[in-house]
């Protein structure tokens, strides 16, 4: 069943009425709705068609999170093979909202790392909603260092709300964590690729998407704060997260402009739930095409390319 | 008190009053609530003489604090394009920030200074809380970029004053990408094997402890200064629990190993002067205030130096 979202709800009134009338006939052969149902089938693709087409910043925000879209072990069951997960921090715990391990992409080895927020609501509380604990970068290291040893590139796939804010967190060193999953992305000598899959929030998508190229899928967000904190801060009043998701610039396409994404993933109409087949294969596409643009460079060049690109971030602006 | 301290006094003294410190004024801790005599107040760094309380001192008055007899050069900052998203919530971005040019007289949250420390050539460089609450903005990120570039040129280590909290909201994403960009910048200072000494100071907090704040060779803290990654708020909301006596003070993040030193301000400039000299490998320093170099010996240092 589609889980509608707030803005979607006419969608679903439309769509629902389409699945009655359909459902009736199925009882009563002597009905014939098709004609009707079908008007209906038109008039929902109409109204998506016009819902999708300029979605506001604060409706992305909300699809971006939707608890139907790809995550991250979806992406990894469809485009890798071989996949090969490796566990710990070799310091205190295995953190499962971070997953990772060695696997093929199109026959090739590679490291792929990415948060996991989960589909349930069992897998949800064990993945910890995708927000990561020290222990989740300093695996992410491990596996970056793992990486760079034998020369395989890194695919981090980004989709956390941030860093977990707790106090076993804080006393084992979240920042300093973060800090270094940070530093040691910059470092790496072999080619290092992002794809933000739904929510990039703040530092703990930092410490992942410090990467020679950084794509979003069309309807995922990038921001320092997410809205609803941003309005508590800037607004005093929470309940300005529209204003604030629309001040702080955080779309795909606005972040494609600033120079911090270098590559917008198309989505499915109506949003990557919507057809999660499309939008993975989508995202395989431009995971192909972006290691390619990579390949055979040294490991100074990649490095420095990096380093470049960081550098010299914030020379454009956006215009009001 | 040796005749170095005897001869300073005057100069930090005229340093301090040059800033319009009205007389007979007196401050209470906001600790123990004893009251303090500004100037008394000033000679000891904001620290108070009752309870050893560190209340915030002003960047200016830092740097002053820490080259001998006061005197440094400031390192120019490039300055990054204004207000790049045309942010506003309920006031401009534009607005925020010509109020805080205003309130402080500095162009943004981050001093960077060269001169001597104990006849120690070094860059410093400190976070301005006072100004957006030292919020990590692309032109703080310049600054430290800058400081670890001239730092690089002339060969000396950098020392840096962290105070904020956290990155500049009204630069959105550009403002969180100075995460990467002064990570980039302990990198260069890295590869030129220079030391990169972090001081944190009350509050340190966000995406600022998530980077450069939390990358030195050396992490010291000043005593009882907040320092951690998200609101204690926050996390109290999260947990569902009370945090701890002292969580996220420096105390408790030098037990819990986060840290190698707790340091009291007026302690500072001794340390960092033994520690960087340590780690040039010069020779032990001449410790206490020392007079502002002559040109003289000003040139004998810059030649060592290269
Ligand atoms: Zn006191």
């Amino acid at each position: 069943m589609t889980q509608y979202l707030e803005f979607e709800k006419p969608l679903a009134e439309i769509e629902g009425k389409a699945e009655e009338l359909r459902a009736l006939a199925r009882e009563n052969d002597e009905m014939d709705v098709e004609k009707e149902a079908a008007a209906l089938d038109k008039k929902a693709d109409d109204l998506l068609k016009s819902l999708y087409a300029d979605l506001t910043p604060w409706r992305k925000c909300q699809v971006a999170r939707h608890q139907d879209r790809p995550h991250c072990q979806d992406y990894i069951d469809a485009l890798f093979t071989e996949y090969t997960p490796l566990a710990g921090d070799r310091n205190f715990a295995d953190d499962h909202a971070v997953m990772g391990g060695i696997a093929r992409l199109d026959d090739k080895p590679v490291m792929v790392i990415g948060h996991e927020k989960g589909n349930d609501t069992k897998s949800r509380i064990e993945r910890n909603f995708g927000m990561a604990r020290p222990e989740g970068y300093r695996k992410a290291i491990r596996l970056m260092e793992l990486a760079d040893k034998f020369g395989l590139p890194v695919i981090t796939l980004v989709d956390t709300p941030g860093a977990y804010p707790g106090k076993g967190a804080e006393e084992r060193g979240q920042s300093e964590a973060i800090a270094r999953s940070t530093e040691k992305c910059l470092e790496l000598g072999v080619p290092l690729i992002s794809v933000v899959i739904g929510e990039g929030g703040s530092g703990g998508a930092v410490a992942f998407a410090t990467a020679n190229k950084v794509a979003m899928l069309e309807h995922s967000i990038y921001s320092v704060i997410s809205p609803e904190g941003c309005a508590s801060i800037l607004w005093k009043d929470a309940e300005k997260m529209r204003e604030a998701a629309e001040a702080l610039r955080l779309t795909a396409q606005d972040l494609n402009k600033l120079g911090v994404c270098d590559e917008i993933i198309k989505e499915p109409l109506g949003g990557a739930h919507r057809d999660r087949a499309a939008t993975i294969e989508a995202v395989g596409k431009a995971l192909t095409k972006m290691l390619g643009q990579l390949d055979g460079k040294s490991a100074d060049k990649v490095r420095g390319d990096r380093r470049k690109k960081y550098l010299d971030l914030g020379s454009k602006g956006l215009a009001a | 008190m040796n005749w170095i301290t005897n001869y300073v006094r005057p100069t930090i003294n005229s340093l301090f009053s040059r800033r319009e410190v009205p007389e007979n004024l007196w401050t209470k801790c906001d600790n123990c609530g004893t009251m303090l005599f500004h100037r008394e107040l000033a000679e000891n760094q904001n620290v108070c003489t009752n309870c050893d309380h560190h209340m915030p001192i002003g960047a200016r008055d830092r740097l002053a604090t820490l080259f001998d007899g006061g005197v440094f050069v400031e390192v120019a900052v490039p300055e990054p394009i204004a207000d790049p998203l045309q942010f506003k919530d309920q006031k401009k971005y534009g607005d925020r920030i010509k109020d805080a040019r205003k309130k402080t007289g500095e162009k943004d949250a981050m001093l960077v200074a060269e001169g001597e420390m104990g006849r120690t050539p070094v860059v410093v460089a400190v976070q301005d809380f006072s100004f957006m609450g030292g919020s990590m903005s692309m032109y703080v990120g310049n600054a430290i970029i800058a400081a670890a570039e001239r730092a690089i040129e002339t060969k000396r280590p950098l020392i840096l004053f962290s105070a904020a909290g956290g990155a500049r909201m009204q630069e959105g994403i550009l403002g969180l990408m100075q995460m990467p960009r002064t990570t980039i910048a302990v990198q260069m200072l890295k590869d030129a094997g220079l030391p990169y000494i972090v001081v944190l100071t009350h509050p340190t907090t966000g995406g600022v402890t998530a980077s450069y704040a939390m990358l030195g060779d050396v992490q010291i803290a000043e005593p009882n200064a907040l320092i951690g990654f998200a609101g204690a708020r926050v996390i109290e909301q999260t947990i569902g629990e009370k945090l701890p006596e002292g969580f996220q003070r420096a105390e408790y993040l030098l037990d819990h190993g986060m840290l190698d030193r707790v340091t009291k301000r007026t302690d500072l400039k001794d340390e960092l002067v033994t520690i960087v000299r340590m780690l040039m490998k010069q020779p032990p320093a001449i410790k206490g205030d020392l007079p502002a170099p002559t040109a003289d010996e000003a040139e004998k240092t810059e030649a060592t130096a290269e």
